[in-house]
């Protein structure tokens, strides 16, 4: 049986993939080299691994205003996340979501970076707020 | 939400494509966070550095530049924050044609959207603070937490294609920190100690950030019985916003919202947190390495202020910097332009230094200046830019300016700093 998990109503159209997850925080700016589409903080628990075409699953998001611009450019480019699934997104996320059209949702009624373990394969579904787990 | 009868109509097209997108970026995000209604702003700051923007931002500014002057004009007056380029100074640190072009583009298309090219991020400190109470869309998180939190106006983090959206449209959602609601108090910091330099104001706002779960969180700062000065509580807000993704702090008997405990708390008022300098020094000690080498020194995030533009020309007079080591001060055009006249610039630029304007370190391709000039090492006293940097390829080290001067001076991580 598929599972699925709730959350608010997102931003951005139906997707499926792999999910990459980390019960860490996010940043475009501060975390991620965007050319080479890896986590670049060395603090940061994804450190090294390339969230391209992943499912990216953390906690909540933080740092500066840049991430509302770097979201559309990394989808312009075509290494970027599939989605963004967040415990909490922060207004920054949000509005770079909403104008890159990137699938976005948070707010769930449990910590989702517990609930999904990485490698799975799971469909966001923004407009109900819905991630399932497909295996 | 709901929208009145321009707003429908702005939504719809019938203003044109500029505000047309506007409104549906403010519908978007404001349906996103639940926003009943909008609210009008008397003033935008912008984020949009070229780095940021890249060629497909830069495009998505050229073709509403492109329309008629009539439909794409901003409607309230507009700011822009730090560029990514010093065009009179870019090719000494190496940065290339490619960037300088991209710049060059962004400006023009800003320039012609009706933007006054302030590019600063201490708007609230040099071009025209707001007031308590008034509702703005400031795009950095440093104006954000100064004009929310110092200033009492009202505004969240408005990243680059909402404050555009709000500057076309006049509008932004209601939600977030516009409400009375969001910005009473969640948690308790009780200091008790007194920070002496700029970089243990903005090494406490770190502390403070790294506890904050969330966007929504309102810190609650006692202990501090004298005013700060506006560029500790800018150093003090710019980290907290860096590390917490923190948009309002209440300083009681401090800021404007915050005379008591009581004003901003419904009811029991949470357990506070101690933080003394041993808490402070650990978290400066944490950045330091175990070495002296010594590549860079930035004085950065946020601009510098007159002030300590003044302060850094008294440290760096009748010395001069080593060969092997750059020292780089970014402040706004405005101010640069008073340190001209004041001979400030002449001072830090005859000492070896570089004074850039209207640009900011982390927003000037950060990660490609230091491949450029063999930079890893780098020394500031701000905490935000300390804290961005790790992600850059930098190793950053934060102490107070002195140190940082002293240290360029010796070409080396000075003694006092470690």
């Amino acid at each position: 049986m598929t599972h699925v998990f709730k959350g608010h109503a997102g931003i951005g159209d139906e997707v499926t993939g792999e999910a990459l997850v980390a019960s860490d925080n996010f940043s475009a700016r501060y975390d991620l080299d965007r050319i080479k589409g890896v986590f670049s903080r060395p603090q940061h628990k994804l450190y090294g691994q390339s969230y391209d075409g992943k499912i990216l699953i953390l906690n909540a998001a933080k740092g500066g205003v840049a991430s509302a611009w770097m979201l559309q450019e990394m989808v312009s480019r075509g290494v970027t996340p599939k989605a963004l699934i967040l415990n909490f997104a922060n207004p920054i996320m949000a509005q770079g979501a909403a104008f890159a059209n990137l699938a976005m949702i948070d707010r769930f009624d449990i910590d989702i970076t517990t609930a999904i373990p990485s490698g799975a394969r799971v469909t966001v579904v923004p407009a109900k707020g819905e991630i399932r787990l497909l295996d | 939400m709901r929208l009145n009868d321009y707003e429908q109509e702005m939504l719809a097209g019938e203003h044109g494509a500029a505000k047309k997108y506007g409104m549906e970026q403010v519908v978007r995000v404001g349906t996103f966070f639940d926003a009943p209604d909008t609210v009008e702003v008397a003033q935008v700051h912008l984020m949009a550095d070229p780095e940021s923007l890249g060629s497909s931002g830069v495009e998505f500014l050229e073709g509403l530049a492109a329309l008629p002057k009539a439909e794409r004009t901003v409607v309230v007056p507009a700011v822009t924050d730090p560029r990514g380029v010093d065009l009179a100074a870019y090719q000494r640190l190496g940065q290339t044609e490619g960037m300088a072009d991209l710049e060059r583009r962004a400006t023009a298309a800003f320039r012609a959207l009706g933007f006054m090219m302030t590019d600063t991020c201490i708007n609230y400190q040099t071009i025209c603070p707001p007031v308590l109470g008034e509702h703005v869309a400031f795009g950095d998180t440093g104006s954000s937490i100064y004009a929310n939190s110092v200033q009492g106006a009202r505004t969240n983090f408005e990243g680059g294609p909402s404050a555009l959206a709000a500057a076309l449209t006049g509008r932004a959602p209601r939600y977030g920190f516009h409400l009375d609601a969001v910005r009473r108090g969640s948690c308790v910091f009780e200091v008790d100690f007194r920070p002496k330099d700029l970089s243990d104001w903005g090494a406490l706002g770190a502390y403070v950030g790294r506890k904050m779960a969330s966007y929504w969180e309102v810190p609650v700062i006692t202990g501090i019985d004298d005013a700060p000065t506006s560029d500790e509580l800018k150093q003090f807000g710019a980290a907290l916003a860096s590390f917490g993704s923190t948009p309002l702090f209440h300083m009681i008997g401090i800021t404007p919202e915050a005379p008591t405990l009581a004003a901003v708390f419904d009811a029991v008022v949470p357990k506070a947190e101690k933080i003394g300098k041993l808490e402070v020094d650990a978290l400066i000690q944490s950045y330091m390495p175990s070495d002296d080498k010594l590549d860079v020194v930035v004085f950065a995030g946020p601009q510098l202020s007159l002030m300590e533009m003044q302060t850094l020309a008294g440290l760096m007079q009748d010395r001069h910097i080593h060969k092997d080591v750059a020292l780089i001060a970014t402040t706004s055009p405005e101010i640069k332009y008073a340190c001209d006249r004041m001979g400030l610039t002449e001072t830090i630029e005859g000492a070896g230094g570089m004074v850039l304007s209207g640009v900011c370190f982390y927003q000037m391709y950060a990660r490609e200046i230091g491949e450029a000039n063999g930079w890893k090492r780098l020394m500031s006293n701000s905490a935000k830019l300390v804290n961005i940097l790790g992600g850059y390829g930098y190793e950053p080290v934060l102490a107070t300016m002195e140190a940082c001067v002293d240290s360029a001076v010796q070409g080396r991580i000075s003694e006092a700093a470690q």
